[in-house]
């Protein structure tokens, strides 16, 4: 048993439990935040990522213990309907998601990657998202969705 | 944003909210006061022949449908909208769907076969038509005029002459019942299909449908203010993982409870050869499966292993054949035969391997129960949660939230069914999900196959002759929905008799050849019982394994004929409809005739095109594929893609484009990347790097589709056709920039180094 706190977005954290329990169990199952998912476990897919201090982290292969006194930022706390990050309007514009489940990954990578490399080209693009998964297969409007939103962070 | 997705998200918000109890949740008014006043308050039974089991309109003039499929992503919830907004001439934003729980919409045979809005649609046009007249004789009643001398706008009946006299439907039955019976076809499932007196609109007065309209789903998918059936959580729940055999056919001899004994609260729940932990924690039940300590029975080396699987599929016994698809005398034309033309095609194994392991919960309780499910057929899903537990299919409520995406019979099914027999052996509300190696390596696959091609030439090389024989696994060895636990790994684990589907297919086309024969050919499962290469559909199931060969053998036929690709179709395709889709996919190509491969093997980088075409259930399309390969590497970049689609009547533009996208994409990683491993006893595909798909590096550059609207033919799936022509497209594109053929898929970097060095 150990206790490890933290915020996440912006509000204070407390996990007991074990140590070693990855970070995406403590944010879904202790602390109901559900926006990053379990798609692999193994971190090769990202559908669990998350920004610790601005850089995006797959929360599933990450011991919960590691995040102590770090600022987690989720899905949640990257934009609101009200106050979208330009991402998500992108996103929403260009109807991205099929099911969705993947969406967090993307979001979040492509958000981390945006703000250090907001005119990266294409094929930078392209890089800086490689590993991530979608199933459903809406790269092409992933790709659309980044430009769109490139436009707007510039 | 528009106004449609800032309605969702708050709808969502507010939803999301009551937690578990969200789709009940969802007609406020159902257990409102309104209930209480009357005979026409009292909603009927939820029946085919019921109207009000269809359409509602509420108090406040909302309309509410209900849909007995589901909307996977695809934008099946709004082109159902648009439809029935249409015949009830309101808004589109005053319609809301209401789908996938048992106790609100009939069993429309859930997400199936693209039949969303060809089957899926149907019923819910003829109630809403008939609801429209309904209101109107009610209007005419309380304005004392005859119905044709009253029209509708909004939802507000008035009278033509005299817009002042007006009555909403809000006003005639908001809030209360149609209590009104329509002509049920006495059908379930996809064929499910009622009528009323009313005729519904023809496709010259629509206004609504064809339209273009945005999604409602998107928004709170992307601002994650929604829930996935893996974010449902209910009181008092466990969390189980499943543990299955690492040996195909091997079963726990002895389980070593005390190999967990740390783990807070874990325990193992065993019935047979059904193995679980279940926690109280999800992390403790994650632990407690890795700790657990298994002694399995001897392995019994039942698979032939993944590279010798083809060869295994030629040497095995015919479980049956059918050749019932047949014109002329077809080896008389063999025999006459100036020259003979023919090829082998082979493809694997394939997963679903959905983004997430699929999840379900069960609250199994003594006489009822309630199963949150994200199985894309969740009334089939109750029934098999009902026979798993002894109870009546009444007494189980299925509940659907989206899952982790789904193309046809992925893990969800399995999942729904662990949950009861947990459920039931705990006396607990369970919830399972598995982890990447269940959704990899077992779920219900797409059959690996063989494909034999040969054509009979006359001397001036017209095909006389034609045969095409498939050869592989069932296409479902265990059906495609879970009604029937013995279809379940659970159900077999627990010594269910087996429930062994046959089938395969033949391609759809309309090529005149003289004497044609189609066949096909199932040999017997690897293991009839819970195995990892359990065969199910899989997104357009064995139409891109058929199609990949049936169409790359037309394209070797005009290369042995001299002909370009495009015009050898067209010369042999009847149908208008067909040649029309391959001219429009040339066309907006720009394809260039040719009767020869380019050859070109000295630059780096080579460049080719390729098209084929196919129909699907009435849905005819062709796709151009523009690709990229790197000789020195052997990687295919499907660079460009040009779609023509027709459909018949297009429902909503906008989705269809997604729709096509979306399949051709995921249809690109099948074609290129995707071979389930396994060697003679299990498995070996157990995650993203054992079992690659797609990178967004291997994304296409551009898809350019080309939508042909038949509003006069009634609408067609969409949602897999497209699928099966891309496989054959980047490997005839291939032949065009290499002059070799690639006749094994998925088309990965080795097979193509080892065709060219081959060929060199
Ligand atoms: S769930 Fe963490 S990377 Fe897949
Ligand atoms: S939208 Fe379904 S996995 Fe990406």
């Amino acid at each position: 048993m150990a206790t490890t706190q933290f915020t996440v977005d912006g509000k204070p954290a407390r996990v007991d439990g074990d140590p070693q329990m990855p970070l995406l169990y403590a944010l879904r199952g202790d602390l109901k935040m559900i926006n990053p998912k379990f798609g692999c476990g193994l971190a090769q897919c990202g559908a669990c990522t998350v920004h610790i201090n601005g850089e995006a982290v797959r929360s599933c292969v990450l011991p919960v213990s590691a995040v102590q006194g770090q600022q987690i930022t989720t899905l949640a706390g990257l934009g609101t309907p009200d106050k979208p990050h330009p991402l998500q309007t992108a996103f929403v514009q260009e109807q991205v998601p099929q099911c969705g489940y993947c969406i967090n990954g993307w979001v979040m990578t492509a958000a981390a990657f945006l703000k250090k490399n907001p005119t990266a080209t294409d094929a930078q693009v392209r890089d800086a998202l490689a590993g991530l998964k979608c199933r459903c297969g809406t790269h092409v409007s992933i790709m659309r969705a980044i430009k769109r939103a490139q436009a707007q962070m510039v | 944003m528009n106004n449609h997705t800032r309605l969702s998200v708050t709808r969502r918000e507010l939803l999301g909210s009551s937690g578990a109890l969200v789709v009940s949740a969802a007609v406020p008014w159902l257990s409102g006061s309104a209930q209480a006043q009357g005979s026409n308050m009292k909603k009927p039974a939820l029946a085919p022949d019921e109207l009000d089991s269809w359409v509602a309109i509420q108090p406040d003039g909302q309309v509410i449908a209900y849909y007995g499929k589901v909307d996977l992503g695809q934008g099946l919830e709004v082109a159902i909208a648009q439809i029935v907004a249409e015949e009830l001439d309101v808004a589109f934003d005053k319609v809301e769907i209401i789908m996938g729980d048992t106790a609100t919409s009939l069993n429309q045979g859930g997400a199936s076969s693209a039949l969303g809005i060809q089957a899926g649609a149907k019923p819910l046009r003829n109630a809403a038509a008939e609801a429209r007249r309904l209101l109107v004789d009610m209007a005419s009643a309380k304005l004392g005029l005859a119905p044709g001398k009253l029209g509708v706008s909004d939802g507000v009946i008035f009278a033509l002459d005299d817009v002042g006299k007006r009555v909403s439907y809000a006003e005639l039955i908001g809030g209360q019942y149609f209590n009104t019976k329509v002509e049920w076809n006495k059908k379930n499932g996809n064929q499910m299909n009622v009528k009323g007196k009313a005729k519904p609109k023809l496709p010259a007065q629509y206004t609504l449908v064809g339209q273009p309209v945005s999604r409602r789903d998107v928004a709170w998918k992307v601002f994650g203010t929604g829930r996935y059936v893996s974010d449902i959580t209910v009181p008092g729940m466990l969390h189980a993982r499943v543990i299955r055999t690492p040996r195909a056919g091997s079963i726990a001899e002895a389980v070593d409870a005390s190999s967990i004994q740390s783990i807070p609260g874990a325990r193992v729940i065993r019935e047979k050869n059904f193995l679980a932990v279940v926690a109280d924690k999800e992390w403790d039940a994650v632990r407690a499966a890795r700790l657990l300590k298994v002694t399995w029975s001897e392995a019994k080396n039942l698979f032939p292993t993944w590279e010798k699987v083809h060869d295994h599929i030629r040497s095995a016994p015919t479980l049956k054949r059918d050749d019932s698809e047949k014109t002329g005398d077809v080896a008389a034309a063999f025999q006459s035969a100036a020259r003979v033309v023919q090829a082998e095609y082979e493809w694997p194994f394939q997963s679903h391997a959905s983004m997430g392991p699929a999840c379900a919960i069960v609250d199994a309780r003594a006489d009822h129960a309630t199963l949150w499910t994200g199985s894309q057929k969740p009334h089939y899903a109750r029934d098999g949660v009902a026979k798993q537990l002894g109870l009546a299919a009444e007494k189980v409520q299925g509940i659907w939230f989206i899952g982790p995406g789904s193309y046809g019979r992925n893990d969800a099914g399995d999942a729904a069914l662990d949950a009861a027999l947990l459920s039931k052996l705990t006396g607990r509300p369970v919830r399972v999900q598995g982890m990447r190696h269940d959704a990899t390596a077992w779920d219900p696959k797409a059959p690996a196959s063989v494909h034999r091609a040969r054509a009979a030439l006359d001397a001036s090389g017209k095909v006389i002759g034609y045969e095409f024989t498939s050869r592989g696994f069932s296409r479902a060895s265990i059906r495609s929905n879970e009604s029937d636990p013995r279809d379940s790994l659970s159900g077999m684990e627990i010594g269910l008799p087996p429930n062994i589907g046959v089938g395969f297919g033949t391609p759809e086309e309309s090529y005149g050849f003289n004497n044609k024969l189609l066949a096909w050919e199932v040999i017997p499962a690897l293991l009839d019982g819970a195995s990892p290469l359990r065969t199910s559909h899989l997104r357009d199931p064995v139409g891109l394994q058929i199609h990949f060969a049936s169409e790359q053998f037309i394209d070797e036929l005009a290369v042995a004929t001299g002909a370009d690709p495009v015009a050898f179709r067209l010369n042999y395709l009847t149908a208008a409809r067909d040649q029309a889709v391959v001219k429009a996919a040339a066309e907006k190509s720009g394809w260039k005739a040719r009767s020869s491969a380019r050859r070109d093997l000295s630059a780096d980088l080579l460049k080719g095109r390729g098209i084929a075409y196919a129909q699907r259930g009435g849905t005819i399309l062709a796709v151009v594929a523009e690709i990229e390969v790197e000789r020195k590497t052997g990687r295919i970049w499907g660079r460009k893609f040009t779609v023509a689609h027709d459909c018949g009547l297009v429902v909503n533009p906008e989705g269809l484009r997604h729709t096509i996208e979306g399949g051709l994409v995921q249809s690109l990683s099948r074609s290129l990347f995707e071979e389930v491993h396994f060697d003679k006893n299990s498995v070996t595909s157990v995650d993203w790097l054992s079992y690659p798909i797609l990178d967004m590096k291997d994304a296409p550059e551009s898809i350019d589709v080309v939508l042909i609207n038949h509003p006069e033919v009634a609408p067609t799936g969409a949602g897999e056709a497209t699928c099966r022509v891309v496989p054959a497209a980047v490997a005839n594109a291939f032949f065009d920039a290499t002059g070799v053929r690639l006749r094994r898929a998925p088309m990965t970097p080795e097979r193509v180094m080892a065709a060219l060095a081959s060929a060199s």
